[in-house]
């Protein structure tokens, strides 16, 4: 890769430029469909900047994520049709909600390592699925129906433009915010313990409570993420939060590279926009994922867009796995 | 009573057989396989292919050909175990952990879906059955399968403890399990060892495929990821990495599950399964027969 190129990468003029696409996409193609489906690509970005407070920031994986994400849907959905809530004053509701289920979920498992959690988590998500499709006030296998769509102080936001931009906007805010505790003490914690959760616990860190904030920290930006996909479909069902959607996530994470922002809003933009590219191959896409998740980690365990080290070149030299592509461009 | 009592041993017979897989690669190099619980599906897969090519012969010999069966479908998920093992763990033997879960995770999405460009999206039927009269003994109902298929599983698992606790290779892959570079030092071909336990793990859940195709007599795509999940509880159940306790903690789900359902309604099963897992690990994280795990340096 040459230099300008990757000094661009690394530049703070890519995330305003990327907004700015973002911004001014609908000016090219506004068709109902496309904006819907770049809705849809904006709350997946949403989803995956969350899981990669867990995954990326803190290297805790889980792999039941859009449970997060499902309880927010419904909470929203529940509240808003049952009790004529707006979305926007179901939100604190979502938050607090979220908030406790993860702390319900981490509480006994966040003091295991990674392959417990995974598991656990796997079931968790199962547990939301099977919950969502059996209870009375989900709306059982049909789900929850007739969500009435975002509006702020009476301001209706539903038509397809002004839904995209509002979610835009969030999204935006919510890449942003991660980003800033990625960088604050907390996320210094975070991944003290993604490189050697042993040696942060030796230097004082209090592992099991900053895990079980990171946790947390995911499972609200995964339930906000619901609100808005609720928002979006107006209606929510469980087909929606299956493995296969937490999988997906988890995908946009590795893709893009665990623990950069930008690459993995990048990853999550791929993920969402590819299938919809090419409609022929949905049915086999998720062999191609299955085997795309195991190249990149034998070829690329960094990410196509990995995150820039903030260590001192010797040490970064030593405690970061090196691109594969820089190994190769010592050869030539 | 005694009903539900059996329904869960045989149940949970099944569950320890593919929990002992699991176990056994946990054990010996701390990864969780998530392809295993699709290792067993593929056996499913592997034997219905089989048998249609046998055509007719099964039909006239049904409990021989079961065998046959059992014994090819075993070598060839046994070999796609290793396969797996080769592609997608072996290069990131070094790296994080966490790289290897998500290629575990990346392998079972491509057994997954693989079989299904190759059979289609539906369930597929079985097209050897076995046949017999019910018995009833305590008031339980049995079939003569069921006990036929539980007496294979047990004699599956007692072979396995044989070859793990006596034979010379089981002592290797004890050695390895204790501690890879001493094993290495003292001339034990890693590699190959960690190759034969894939082997053999994923030779019994490819059997465990094939028997419950026989017995339920059908099989899809997707049928390997529930009881994944659900032989990976059975595992930590009992204790991860402990054989003997792998085996007790199937018994143990397959019972918990027999009875969760009749109280609760079969629809929760699956909750009540995962429920009981998150609540274990919070009590006792090692399962019932694990020892305390000490620190990996």
């Amino acid at each position: 890769m040459n230099l300008a190129l990757r000094r661009f990468a690394q530049s703070r003029a890519v995330g305003p430029l990327g907004l700015a696409a973002a911004a001014l996409a609908p000016l090219l193609i506004a068709t109902p469909y496309s904006l819907n489906v770049m809705t849809s690509a904006a709350i997946f970005v949403m989803l995956a900047i969350g899981l990669n407070i867990v995954v990326g920031y803190c290297g805790l994986l889980d792999l039941g994520f859009a449970a997060f994400f499902a309880v927010g849907a419904y909470t929203s959905g529940v509240l808003s049709t049952q009790y004529g809530l707006s979305l926007v004053q179901t939100v604190p509701v979502v938050v607090a909600v979220t908030l406790l289920a993860g702390i319900l979920i981490g509480l006994p498992t966040l003091r295991l390592r990674t392959d417990y959690l995974a598991i656990v988590t796997l079931g968790f998500g199962e547990i939301i699925r099977i919950l969502a499709n059996n209870l009375e006030i989900t709306g059982g296998p049909s789900g929850i129906y007739g969500i009435p769509g975002l509006s702020f102080f009476g301001l209706g936001l539903d038509d397809p433009v002004g839904l995209y931009y509002t979610v835009l906007v969030l999204v935006a805010v919510a890449v942003l915010l991660a980003g800033r505790l990625d960088r604050s003490r907390l996320g210094r914690a975070w991944s003290f313990i993604r490189e050697d959760e042993d040696a942060a616990e030796a230097m004082g860190v209090h592992t099991y409570r900053v895990k079980l904030a990171a946790y947390s920290a995911g499972a609200v930006w995964g339930g906000l993420a619901g609100v808005l996909f609720a928002a979006q479909m107006s209606a929510v069902s469980p087909e929606s939060f299956r493995f296969i959607q937490s999988a997906l996530v988890l995908m946009a994470v590795v893709l893009g590279g665990m623990g950069s922002s930008r690459g993995v809003v990048v990853g999550a933009v791929c993920i969402s926009l590819v299938p919809e590219l090419l409609r022929g191959i949905e049915d086999n896409r998720y062999f191609a994922f299955g085997a795309v998740l195991i190249a990149v980690m034998v070829f690329r365990p960094v990410g196509l867009w990995p995150r820039p080290s903030r260590e001192p070149g010797r040490t970064a030299r030593r405690s970061v796995p090196e691109p594969v592509s820089v190994r190769t461009e010592k050869v030539t | 009573m005694a009903q539900l009592i059996w329904d869960g041993l045989f149940v949970g017979a099944f569950y320890s057989l593919i929990a002992l897989g699991y176990s056994l690669v946990y054990g010996v190099i701390r990864l969780l396989n998530f392809a295993h619980g699709d290792l067993y599906m593929l056996g499913a897969f592997f034997g219905l292919w089989l048998l249609t090519a046998l055509g007719a012969f099964p039909a006239t010999l049904p409990v021989l050909a079961l065998l046959v069966v059992l014994v090819v479908v075993s070598l060839a998920t046994g070999l796609a175990g290793v396969a797996i093992e080769r592609v997608a763990y072996r290069p990131l033997r070094q790296a994080p952990r966490l790289s290897l879960l998500i290629t575990a995770v990346g392998a079972s999405f491509v057994v997954e879906y693989g079989v299904r460009i190759a059979a289609g999206p539906n369930p597929q039927v079985y097209p050897l059955r076995l046949d017999g009269e019910a018995l009833t003994l305590f008031g339980a109902r049995f079939t003569p399968q069921q006990l036929l298929l539980m007496g294979v599983a047990i004699a599956l698992m007692l072979g396995l403890d044989a070859w793990i606790n006596r034979s010379r290779d089981g002592r290797a892959i004890r050695a390895v399990a204790l501690d890879q570079k001493a094993a290495r030092l003292m001339g034990i071909d890693v590699d190959k060892v960690i190759s034969r336990v894939f082997f053999v793990g994923s030779a019994l859940a490819g059997a465990a495929g094939v028997m419950v195709g026989v017995f339920y007599g059908k099989v899809d795509f997707l049928m390997g990821f529930i009881i994944g999940l659900k032989a990976f509880t059975a595992a930590v159940i009992g204790g991860i990495g402990n054989l003997k306790g792998t085996m007790l903690g199937g018994l143990v789900l397959g019972l918990l599950e027999s009875f969760g359902s009749y109280w609760l309604g079969g629809e929760w099963r699956d909750v009540f399964a995962f429920g009981f897992l998150i609540l274990l690990l919070s009590v006792r994280p090692t399962g019932l027969l694990g020892a305390r795990e000490q620190e990996r340096v």
